[in-house]
């Protein structure tokens, strides 16, 4: 039901979507052209794909009230594509982007998200901002003091004009007073038209121009399946912020299909690929806009803006932009995470922080969400792998040696509970009670084999109680755990 | 599995207090417990507006805190107020003769309760229109058309003071959701006996003479008094005429029977005599 939403989702917050939609457009501009700089396409791309992304989910979309536009985390993974191929090609790697996350929509591979813990999140973020920050340096090196001017006076019209006035919004009145001073005072730096084309028409549909082979598929495939994936991580993550801003729920699936159709409509309006922005939607939330609407003015008000002021828009100078994308950057940062770093659990704080380091080595949070989330089960499996040992008693009546298995065996304990096994002991008979132990895959499995093996190599004989019990955990069939009862059987154990 | 309740949806606005005398006349000659049903609506209208586009440190966390603090007080004082209403609520249905009703409060829209509890209903009793409309007499309640939507329980509208249903109309046009409102008579304990008055309107192409007449024979089997007639006039305006002129008490019909496309076209006719009607009406999907 792509379509389907409530007269609220659209109505029930008219005035607060409206004004919050006009402030995201103001903020969605400067950010769309960064982006763009950052893919190495003109500015009319981002716009372009800004204001199509916008439209779209603010229709289609599970989250009403959030943004989603041109995005910095997607910028970043398209850079080599456009060197090494051009336009064109991220036009069609944006549009089998689209595809992967509607055909991800319908598999509803949204709850896969249940594995990127927190700590993944925030290193994404984290890393996200970092390299948005790294993404302004060249705008900074090699230029005169009158860039730097600029983009400090921005900085501080940002910050400091919300103290005396919070009804408009502070990265326009810097945008604009800067592009005024610039013009006024004759200083010759760089601006938004220097460096490309920006949109003059209402964006029009065009099959982007690519040769349909089987080569061009292997070259643009790789591309896609990294943004495909970055942009759900980011789009979700965003729409659970969302949630818990408003205190609402959101349907991820739906989501998903809906940035699907966003980027396919955006590869083919001539848009580079995009994704909920976290920053953006947390700023619609604090300027009072929580439905569909505020969505839909965003992107369309954005358009309108760009195209009637195309002159203009091309006049900002590049340090005024510079000085949005750095509060942007220091706005996205999670600086709560480094206070945090000393209070959380070291193996949390590792896969924040090796999410981050991959990131900003590799320039993909693809990697990064990857490292992280893999790190994140192997510090979980050894915790796991804890709680497991044994208990070794000896009957001397009967010369028999009892070794009952407590707790979760499998991959990350079946060696430990081996080593607890004295195979050295010369005794008639061995008794290993597996009724409370949990075996959880086939190495717990072969390691008891194993054990069985040994002991009767060294002449003992080997029962073994409550195998059947303990192996009763080895499920893949994970139906069975929906039922509390048959947990119950399954934990009954403990 | 437990009893159905009658659901009686209070909300403290002028038609509570019928609300609340029909479900308890409902509960008892159904036989079945009476619950009264608070809902809290979550706010939709922004409390933080914001226009400085400004992401500060931690702008996030800071965001969450201010939201959460300032709904945590107006929540707080809905959920005083509600506990006040259902108290008066209770005790005017313990005195129209209800065994003693359950209290229910719950952070939801209306709609989205019923369709949470709806396992658990047996009859829905809610006011045309509640707190947010009540001066508003073109229009009916912002909860009203998708309740009934969405639950498929008869659902009783109240639009007046209480008076106990002496006479009641069955508007009777042989669609689907009518058979079912027949069906509720000929089944339901909550109307037996009552006099019935099977009104057709002229308009209604399906209804042969045949289906009323056999309507009109289930009907006396099971024991109503009925009157058969055919009105001549619009849908909407004749069956309000009649229902004046014989002093009904109530009426019964099949809510909704079209699509939400065709009704967006023509209309609803279950609309226009929800908005004209001034006695209850029991709508049965």
């Amino acid at each position: 039901m792509l379509l389907s939403s409530t007269r609220r989702d659209w109505l029930g917050n008219i005035r607060g979507d409206f004004l919050a939609g006009i402030v995201v457009a103001l903020a969605l501009i400067p950010e769309a052209i960064a982006f763009s700089i950052i893919a190495g396409v003109d500015p009319k791309v981002g716009l372009y794909a800004s204001f199509c992304i916008a439209v779209v989910t603010a229709v289609m979309g599970g989250r009403p009230g959030m943004i989603s536009a041109a995005t910095g985390a997607m910028a970043l993974l398209m850079v080599t594509l456009v060197k090494e191929h051009g336009l064109q090609y991220l036009l069609a790697a944006t549009v089998l982007t689209g595809v992967f996350q509607l055909v991800a929509g319908y598999l509803k591979l949204g709850e896969l998200m249940r594995f990127v813990s927190r700590s993944v999140v925030t290193g994404f973020v984290n890393a996200l901002a970092i390299l948005i920050f790294l993404a302004q340096i060249p705008e900074l090196i090699d230029v005169t003091w009158h860039v730097y001017a600029v983009t400090l006076a921005g900085l501080a019209i940002i910050y400091l004009f919300p103290l005396i006035n919070k009804t408009i919004p502070s990265p326009l009145v810097a945008i604009v007073g800067l592009t005024c001073a610039c013009i006024y005072f004759g200083i010759d730096i760089r601006t938004v038209g220097d460096l490309g084309e920006l949109p003059d028409t209402l964006p029009i549909f065009l099959l982007p121009d690519v040769p349909l082979a089987w080569q061009t598929l292997t070259i643009i495939l790789p591309y896609s399946a990294g943004l495909a994936i970055v942009g759900l991580l980011e789009s979700l993550m965003t729409a659970t912020i969302v949630d818990d801003l408003t205190d609402t729920s959101s349907d991820k699936s739906r989501e998903c299909k809906a940035q699907g159709i966003a980027n396919i409509g955006a590869g083919f309006l001539g848009g580079m690929a995009g994704c909920a922005m976290i920053g953006q939607s947390v700023i619609n939330v604090k300027s009072g806009g929580r439905g569909r609407l505020s969505t839909l003015v965003a992107g369309s008000f954005l358009l309108t803006l760009v195209v009637f002021f195309e002159q203009q828009v091309s006049l900002i100078p590049m340090a005024a932009l510079v000085a949005v994308m750095i509060m942007v950057s220091i706005g996205t940062f999670n600086w709560s995470s480094i206070r945090n770093l000393r209070d959380h659990p070291l193996s949390s704080s590792s896969v924040m922080i090796s999410t981050v380091i991959v990131v900003v080595w590799s320039h993909n949070l693809a990697y990064g969400v990857l490292v992280g989330v893999l790190l994140a089960a192997l510090f979980f499996a050894n915790k796991v792998g804890h709680f497991m040992y044994v208990i070794s008693e000896f009957d001397e009546s009967t010369d028999t040696r009892i070794y009952s298995v407590m707790g979760q065996v499998f991959f990350a304990s079946a060696e430990k509970m081996l080593a607890t096994l004295d195979f050295k002991e010369a005794v008639t008979n061995i008794v290993i009670d597996l009724t409370r132990a949990h075996f959880w895959d086939i190495t717990a499995v072969g390691a008891l084999d194993k054990a069985v093996v040994k002991f009767r190599r060294e002449g003992a004989s080997v029962q073994i109680i409550g195998l059947n019990k303990a192996s009763e955990t080895i499920i893949d069939r994970f139906g069975v755990h929906d039922k509390p009862e048959e947990i119950e059987k399954v934990l009954g154990g403990h | 599995m437990s009893d159905r309740h009658v659901v009686a949806c209070i909300d403290g606005s002028t038609h509570s207090a019928a609300v609340c005398d029909y479900a308890a006349w409902a509960s008892k000659r159904l036989t079945k417990p009476l619950t009264l049903l608070h809902n809290i609506e979550p706010a939709y209208d922004p409390v933080v507006t914001d226009f400085s586009g400004l992401m500060e440190l931690d702008g996030r966390e800071t965001l969450l805190e201010e939201l959460t603090s300032i709904e945590e007080q107006r929540s707080r004082l809905m959920l005083e107020q509600g506990k006040f209403i259902l108290n008066a609520a209770r005790q005017r249905a313990v005195f129209a003769g209800a065994v003693e009703p359950l209290t229910k409060q719950r952070h939801d829209g209306l709609t989205e309760s019923l369709i949470e509890l709806e396992d658990g209903i047996e009859l829905v009793v809610l006011g045309i229109r509640g707190a947010d409309h009540e001066k508003d007499n073109q229009h009916l309640g912002g909860h009203l058309e998708s309740s009934i939507r969405a639950v498929h329980q008869p659902i009783l509208v109240v639009n007046n003071t209480f008076k106990k249903p002496q006479k009641i109309m069955l508007a009777y046009d042989a669609s689907e959701p009518c058979e079912k409102a027949l069906n509720l008579l000929l089944t339901s304990t909550l109307l037996t006996k009552l006099p019935v008055h099977l009104v057709t309107s002229g308009q209604s192409r399906r209804v042969t003479k045949l289906s009323q007449r056999e309507a009109q024979e289930s009907l006396a089997a099971a024991g109503h008094e009925v009157v058969a007639v055919m009105v001549d006039g619009p849908v909407g305006e004749s069956l309000h005429q009649y229902q004046r002129d014989n002093d009904i008490d109530l009426t019964l019909m099949g809510a909704f029977g079209h699509t939400r496309l065709r009704e967006f076209v023509f209309g609803s006719v279950t609309v226009k005599i929800l908005l004209s009607a001034n006695r209850p009406l029991l709508l049965v999907r």
